[in-house]
């Protein structure tokens, strides 16, 4: 299976960008992104979707030492299918 | 309580002892400044904010405590941006609290308004826009301790104008900021490290930034000595160890000492303690101690097996690691590899300077002659810094100041005043360039109105001497857009900011002129004509390794 990074993050605005910063300025694409409010909402749970890469053991250690984030992970269990977009894409939309 | 914003700010600055705070107000930070003048915390008013930001770094690198500036919201916080890249380069503790725009404006491109979040997230060690005066109770002390823990760095707080001027209820003051304790080391991993040192032949000290930063130098000359470690530094480390000591060999890497560079590619262990494995410190990075084994020490995590794999990592502080290891250690003389060591230092050291004021490496030589043990000496970018690292003996940690990871040009000057108000009584000494000067040269009006001793050293060679060697000897000697066409006359600009200034070439008695002004202990700038055909030898060429060092131009050529 994937790659997922799994953060547990501060909630705070402008997290996603400290996180997805890393990412970008290395190039290294992020291929999926499922995120959201865990307990009372001061913290999120973000689960990262990457390929494989040389880097990541580097990005990892980054990721830990952003100040608003509590806890990464990496993993090989999560299904592919979670971050498929056609799962919302093909929702009707109510009107 | 009840308290606003800016209240809130002024007093936690005041109670957490911040001796001062440098900074430019406008629009959008005036209600902080109003609170700021009732608390009476001391200001001190710079002429561009990226001159406050350097004041505050200047502060922050002479003591290793946290350095305050403050810009208002759009220019002033694009301003600020140089200063803080460089204090994330260098691991300077800096904290910046800018205006916004009020929140109702936020996104709407409002006067003034720019995304300072935004621009500073990949600058800063963190950053936060403020939404609520109550939330400065948490994000402040938060603040101030996050940037001196660790590794320290700059943290930015952007504080929208409404939010200074709301009233937050509180019922008592948060606790004053506490860095967090030094990270300590396994055991086991300092074990290891004493078994590795124990059974290596040549061990290195190769030494940085993170070894003044920790104030480790006391532990790290104990070991050096205990064991018969000879000692390599970065521009970063350079004070950290003595370097009357037989076991000093001096800087390493693009104009290092040819002991230096040669010594690390003999060693067959490199314990590297606060250091990053910078390419102006490594050279090719294939080449740099290939046959070395290598025990790593930082206390930032991301440091250790980023650019070479260590065989050991220990991601600690190096002042507590070297605390545990130095009981650890036994006596060793090393008898062979001392040798070794002595005759690549007395075939590989810089050329001894001279007396004369127009070669640069004399002037800085004459300086470091002149100056007391307690001098604080910062510099620009170029050159001169350059010749300030190889020449000027660094007698103790904090010694020299100067912009490593960033180069910035402008540093020396604002620099130099945050030196000189944080150390009371030291005379400060900024040597810069005819380049670099001009980048801050406002800071003179700082300079002049506070009247501290600082003594600005202009090595003026006509053009910006650094972009000319590299020209030189990679370019054809195609000297593009780094000659000036026109010297202004620096000595009457500084004496139209009110400085007392001289320029050395127009004088019978320049060594004489140079010590009088030196002991003047006022604000005071000097311009010093020097050579513009010397360059700055030995170096390591771009992209070559460490060992390939060429003595001269003329050597260019071979490699
Ligand atoms: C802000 C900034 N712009 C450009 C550079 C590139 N640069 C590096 S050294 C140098 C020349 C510096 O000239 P000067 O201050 O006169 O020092 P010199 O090398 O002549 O001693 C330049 C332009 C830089 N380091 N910083």
């Amino acid at each position: 299976m994937q790659p997922v990074i799994e953060l547990l993050v501060a909630n705070h605005p402008g997290v996603m960008a400290r996180i997805t910063n890393l990412f970008s300025r290395r190039a290294f694409n992020l291929e999926g992104i499922l995120c959201g409010p865990i307990g009372d909402g001061r913290e999120s749970r973000i689960f990262l979707q990457v390929t494989e890469d040389d880097r990541l053991p580097r990005v990892l250690k980054e990721l830990n030492g952003l100040h608003d984030v509590l806890g990464v992970m990496l993993r090989y269990d999560v299904p592919a299918g979670v971050f498929d977009p056609r799962r919302v894409g093909e929702m009707k939309m109510a009107s | 309580m009840k308290r606003t914003g800016a209240q809130i700010i002024a007093h936690l600055l005041t109670r957490q002892g911040v001796p001062f705070v440098s900074g430019i107000p406008g629009g959008a930070n005036l209600p902080l400044y109003d609170a700021l003048g009732a608390e009476g915390l001391p200001h001190v008013l710079a002429r561009h904010e990226q001159g406050a930001g350097f004041i505050a770094q200047g502060a922050a690198r002479a003591t290793g405590r946290l350095g305050v500036c403050l810009a208002t919201s759009g220019p002033g916080a694009t301003n600020l941006v140089t200063a803080l890249a460089d204090a994330k380069a260098d691991s300077v503790p800096v904290l910046a609290i800018t205006g916004q725009v009020a929140r109702p404006l936020i996104g709407t491109d409002a006067f003034q308004e720019v995304d300072t979040f935004g621009l500073t997230l990949p600058i800063t060690k963190h950053n936060w826009l403020v939404r609520r005066a109550a939330d400065l109770l948490d994000v402040l002390p938060e603040a101030m301790a996050l940037a001196v823990s660790g590794r320290p760095g700059p943290v930015l707080i952007d504080v929208p104008r409404d939010v200074q001027l709301e009233a937050a209820e509180f019922e008592r003051w948060p606790e004053p900021a506490q860095p967090a304790p030094k990270k300590p080391c396994d055991p086991a991993g300092v074990e290891r490290f004493a078994a590795m040192l124990a059974a290596a032949e040549r061990p290195i000290l190769y030494i940085g930034g993170g070894v003044v930063a920790s104030g480790a130098s006391e532990q790290l000359t104990a070991l050096a000595r205990a064991s018969s470690i000879p000692v390599v530094s970065t521009l970063m480390g350079l004070g950290a160890f003595p370097a009357d000591d037989p076991l000093w060999l001096g800087m390493i890497g693009m104009h290092g000492t040819p002991a230096a560079n040669r010594a690390m590619t003999e060693a067959d262990l490199v314990v590297a303690l606060g250091v990053r494995f910078d390419d102006r410190a490594t050279g090719r990075l294939q080449a740099f101690c290939p046959e070395a084994s290598v025990v790593h020490v930082d206390v930032d995590a991301t440091e250790i097996d980023k650019l070479r794999a260590a065989c050991l990592g220990l991601t600690a502080d190096v002042g507590l690691v070297l605390d545990d290891l130095l009981p650890l250690v036994a006596t060793r003389h090393r008898p062979i590899w001392r040798a070794r060591v002595a005759d690549l230092k007395a075939r590989g050291s810089y050329p001894a300077p001279g007396a004369d004021p127009a070669r640069p490496q004399d002037l800085i030589g004459i300086l470091g002659a002149s100056l007391p043990e307690d001098a604080i000496v910062t510099t620009d970018v170029g050159q001169h810094q350059m010749f300030a690292a190889q020449h000027y003996p660094v007698r103790r940690p904090r010694g020299l100041l100067t912009s490593g990871g960033l180069g910035t040009m402008g540093f020396g000057l604002p620099a130099a005043i945050g030196a000189a108000l944080a150390c009371p009584g030291r005379q400060v000494v900024c040597v810069s360039g005819d380049g670099s000067i001009l980048m801050n040269i406002q800071e003179l009006a700082t300079l002049a109105e506070l009247d501290l001793p600082v003594t600005v050293v202009v090595l003026q060679n006509g053009g910006l001497g650094l972009v000319r060697q590299q020209q030189d000897l990679l370019f054809g000697g195609r000297y593009t857009a780094s000659n000036f066409l026109r010297q202004p006359d620096l000595a009457a600009i500084a004496r139209g900011f009110g400085l007392s200034a001289a320029n050395l070439g127009a004088s019978d008695d320049p060594l004489g002129l140079l010590a009088e002004t030196l002991a003047g202990h006022r604000p005071s700038l000097l311009v010093a004509p020097v050579d513009q055909a010397e360059g700055v030898y030995p170096m390591v060429l771009p992209g070559a390794a460490n060992h390939e060092m060429i003595e001269d131009r003329n050597h260019a050529a071979c490699h």
